[in-house]
């Protein structure tokens, strides 16, 4: 509860994430099951909404942003040869944020009153006229919440990443998925405080009986979706940019070979975090915006692709003529790419404007998005989970269990999402409950939801080998797969303190040239006489993040003043906090 | 080899650029908030000419009053640079002296705040009036929240000057606290132009 | 390593790379910047007042605050003199929030004048 250790917070984000991706598969088995038949009835309108809304909003803020988190945490400060993040305990915070934010937004199942008005919550389905339940008031307010953590988090890991890097380790030289985390990091201080705003925007129109998104009174409905896809988009590239970056330090590794390109694929995801900022409106090709405004955004997404398709190519090239071992974390990274590239080209399909305007709110665009995030991210991720796992527990993973993990969920998910570009095509609306008979897409949908059980089977799957693996598997060493970087060349699991002393680098493959080896592994394996200091525990980020969750939560009241109640433990939580001695023990002048 | 090591292992002051971590950090914070307050303004930008019914800006907005408050806040942040440098140098007096000036100038222009705010409800522009009075008051209303957290702080560190705690060891937190005064200065110079000045 | 709280004995050991102290402007200069910032605004609002600059008023306001703003960012804030590190930084967000309000200003005010 008051720990500040990025490796334990690491852990806890991986198993918050973990329990959350039940859920919202839940959400989504039971959406597939209403879908089963045409105009079918097991749940209500009602309900359905609910669902959909929740599974969209859970995986994405409480699931597949969260999992890449746990990595960040555990593994940039190792592969920076740092001994935690620059401000632990600000990390701390992050974390307890997310939980308290994320069971608020789950509240409002317990009223019957869960979110639904889509993850996007389009204004002005969620003002107040038109939603006038706690169902939104619960999605403004829990998505207020988990926003301060990203943020936080942002400023964290770019403080990290600049500041704490080991002696020689230029950023021309960091692991690739530094770089990503880097990247990513950006793209979220940026991208976040403007959801933040138009979350405030519409608590203001529901709490305070403002008019930003009032027709009557002026206010347009459309700025809210600018608003959302502002954050939006560059949201989607959070998403998958540390799953390029995970990938990116698997395929050199059962490669036996550099990454292809490694100059290239910093720019490349650079020019991405960059571009990805240029190209929200291509979510609102259908909102009336004129052919002017459509054009530039249909140049900006087209042109985004280009890095992307790059990355592809130098990963491919990774993997030409090196020497090649199909362990579950590259079966894993390899089938990333295959599928990834499936949702990429239905994305270039969107990107032209015409053609998106069939494609939208059908079917064909849940098959893209899935496509890119459970295809693209989540195997991603998995494939993290491979790699990292016995640095993390010492032991290795079963790879019996993994390699059926990895064809359950291959089968799955392309069973799952690929129909859905058929009866897309066929004009099946999404978000909606049930579906005519006469369209004629039964069929695809009940590939999909036989789909979605193996792929439910494959998650199952996946945490019996975490089970398995961390009991009975066989001990690694520093550096089982014989990778590079520096995370491998401290113990597994790592002490507390990771590295006895800071290491100095001088290439981006330091455990591959000798030498360099031999001195970063003297460092990393020295002896202590005195254990180096680390900051103490502390519960004050627990404080300030339950005194920040019932702040927001009072707003729920409509009472202006009823959050400067919860202002109180939030203030005395931060003074205590600023003024807690980290290191009690050392004397300091 | 040994003490090599345990010399190397109790440093926890190193950095890779030589940069205080802490400036980093809040650097990095203010470039998040650069955002926050953009998206503010873009929303009250866009709205600018939208509402239906007034009052309407031109009708209310009292420039005289409120530049005397923008003046008030730009001295703020002079007096800020030059409490940094009290601490800096290690004089107890200007560290409180000018400290306290922040703090009585923040507060003024605090209390102009409050002043505008009270009057326009009293003239009809409230939160559900009109669009403008939405977007000005959110708008400015965040930022008059940033200001008050901005005096609470500066109070912190006033008290900490008198019971002599502000040596020049710590004045990188005041330095920090500079930046963060500083930058929402630098957002009121936008609001003031956009919203007051260029109607 | 963490550095949890501010701690701020001498300067912490760098990198390789040795870097020079950043230059500490003077008291005297700090009040040179003040009596400017104030003087500019008070051209601001004559500016206002003055009917027979009404045409020129958006570009002349729009120049004289974007000088206020940098010098404050610059001397106040100290960007002038300290690492490109905080620079860079700074000018991420800062772009961004340029681009988005202008971006937004002419999807809502100057694409409609356009529509076919």
């Amino acid at each position: 509860m008051t720990t500040v250790d990025h490796k334990r917070i690491g852990v806890m984000y991986f198993v918050t994430s973990l329990f959350f991706l039940f859920v919202g598969g839940l959400e989504a088995l039971i959406i597939r099951a209403q879908l089963w038949r045409p105009e079918q009835a097991l749940i209500s309108a009602e309900l359905y909404n609910q669902l959909f809304t929740m599974h969209g909003t859970t995986m994405v803020f409480m699931v597949a942003m969260p999992m890449a988190v746990a990595f960040f945490n555990y593994v940039v400060p190792l592969q920076i040869g740092a001994r935690d993040v620059a401000f632990p305990r600000l990390n701390a915070l992050s974390y307890w944020i997310y939980l308290c934010g994320s069971l608020f937004m789950n509240v409002g199942w317990f009223f019957g009153a869960a979110p639904n008005v889509g993850w996007t919550g389009y204004a002005n389905l969620s003002s107040l006229r038109f939603s006038p339940g706690l169902n939104t008031d619960f999605w403004v307010v829990g998505l207020s919440i988990l926003g301060i953590s990203s943020i936080l988090g942002g400023v964290n890991f770019i403080t990290t990443i600049v500041n704490l890097r080991a002696p020689g380790m230029k950023l021309m030289r960091m692991p690739l998925f530094t770089w990503m985390t880097l990247i990513t990091s950006f793209v979220l201080i940026t991208a976040m405080p403007v959801i933040a705003v138009a979350l405030v925007l519409l608590a203001f129109d529901r709490f305070f009986g403002a008019n930003f998104f009032v027709t009557s009174a002026g206010g347009d409905p459309i700025l809210w979706q600018h608003l959302f896809w502002i954050f939006g988009h560059p949201e989607v590239y959070v998403l998958i940019l540390p799953s390029f970056g995970m990938i990116s330090d698997v395929i050199p590794a059962f490669s036996r070979k550099p990454l292809f390109g490694y100059p290239v694929m910093v720019y490349a995801g650079v020019l991405i975090g960059f571009i990805g900022w240029g190209v929200w409106s291509h979510h609102m090709f259908s909102s009336g915006l004129g052919p002017i405004a459509d054009s530039f955004f249909v140049a900006s997404t087209m042109i985004i692709a280009i890095p992307t398709g790059v990355k592809i190519f130098n990963w491919l090239a990774t993997m030409w003529g090196g020497v090649l071992r199909f362990n579950t974390a590259m079966l894993f990274a390899i089938g990333m790419l295959a599928v990834f590239t499936v949702g990429g080209l239905s994305g270039i399909m969107h990107a032209s404007a015409p053609v998106d305007l069939q494609q939208h709110d059908t079917y064909f665009v849940v098959a893209h998005l899935h496509y890119v995030i459970v295809g693209g991210a989540m195997m991603g991720l998995f494939s993290g989970f491979y790699f990292w796992f016995p640095k993390v527990t010492g032991r290795m993973p079963n790879e019996g269990l993994g390699q059926l993990h990895f064809w359950l969920a291959m089968i799955g998910l392309n069973l799952t999402f690929f129909p859905m570009h058929m009866s897309g095509m066929y004009g099946m609306p999404r978000r909606t409950w049930t579906y005519a008979e006469a369209l004629n897409v039964e069929i695809y949908n009940q590939l999909s939801t036989v789909g979605g059980v193996l792929f439910g089977i494959s998650v199952v799957v996946w945490v019996l080998v975490m089970l398995r693996s961390a009991r009975t598997g066989a001990p690694a060493g520093a550096n089982p797969w014989n990778s590079p970087t520096l995370e491998w060349s401290i113990p597994s699991p790592p002490l507390h303190y990771n590295f006895p002393q800071l290491p100095r680098v001088r290439t981006r493959e330091p455990l591959w040239h000798d030498g360099e080896r031999e001195s970063v592994q003297a460092a990393s394996m020295a002896e202590v006489t005195v254990e180096p200091e680390m900051p103490s525990n502390s519960f004050w980020p627990l404080v300030v993040a339950a005194g920040i969750t019932l702040t927001w939560g009072l707003v729920m009241t409509g009472l202006w003043w009823a959050p400067l109640l919860g202002l109180v433990p939030t203030a005395v939580g931060i003074f205590a906090w600023a003024f807690e001695d980290p290191f009690p023990a050392s004397a300091h002048s | 080899m040994t003490a090599h090591a345990a010399a190397a292992t109790t440093d926890h002051h190193y950095t890779a650029t030589g940069l205080p971590s802490w400036k980093v950090g809040f650097w990095t914070f203010i470039a998040s908030e650069c955002l926050f307050f953009g998206t503010l303004i873009s929303t009250y930008m866009v709205y600018k000419r939208s509402s239906v019914q007034g009052p309407f800006p031109h009708e209310i907005l009292n420039i005289p009053l409120t530049s005397v408050s923008t003046f008030v806040l730009l001295m703020s942040s002079l007096a800020m640079v030059l409490a940094l440098d009290g601490v800096t140098r290690g004089s107890r007096r200007l560290s409180i002296l000018w400290l306290s000036v922040v703090i009585v100038f923040g507060s003024i222009f605090l209390g102009f705040q409050a002043y505008e705010f009270i009057h326009f409800v009293g003239e009809g522009l409230t939160i559900q009036r009109n669009i403008f009075g939405s977007s000005f008051f959110v708008l400015t209303g965040f930022h008059g929240a940033h200001v008050t957290g901005g005096v609470i702080w500066m109070v912190t560190l006033l008290i900490l000057a008198i019971r002599g705690k502000l040596p020049p060891e710590r004045a990188l937190a005041v330095e920090i606290a500079g930046l963060y005064w500083h930058f929402v200065d630098i957002v009121w110079i936008v609001i003031f132009t956009l919203i007051y000045l260029i109607q | 390593m963490a550095e949890a709280s501010p701690r701020y004995g001498p300067p912490p050991p760098r990198g390789k790379k040795e870097h020079e102290e950043p230059a500490h402007a003077s008291v005297g200069f700090y009040w040179m910047i003040g009596i400017i910032l104030a003087i500019m605004t008070g051209m601001e609002v004559a500016i206002f007042y003055i009917p027979a600059l009404a045409g020129a008023l958006v570009p002349l306001l729009l120049v004289l605050s974007a000088g206020k703003f940098l010098l404050v960012v610059m001397f106040f804030m100290h960007l002038r003199f300290d690492s490109k590190v905080f620079t860079a930084l700074f000018l991420a967000g800062l772009s961004l929030a340029i681009f988005m309000v202008s971006w937004l200003i002419v999807l809502y005010y100057y694409l409609p004048l356009f529509t076919v």
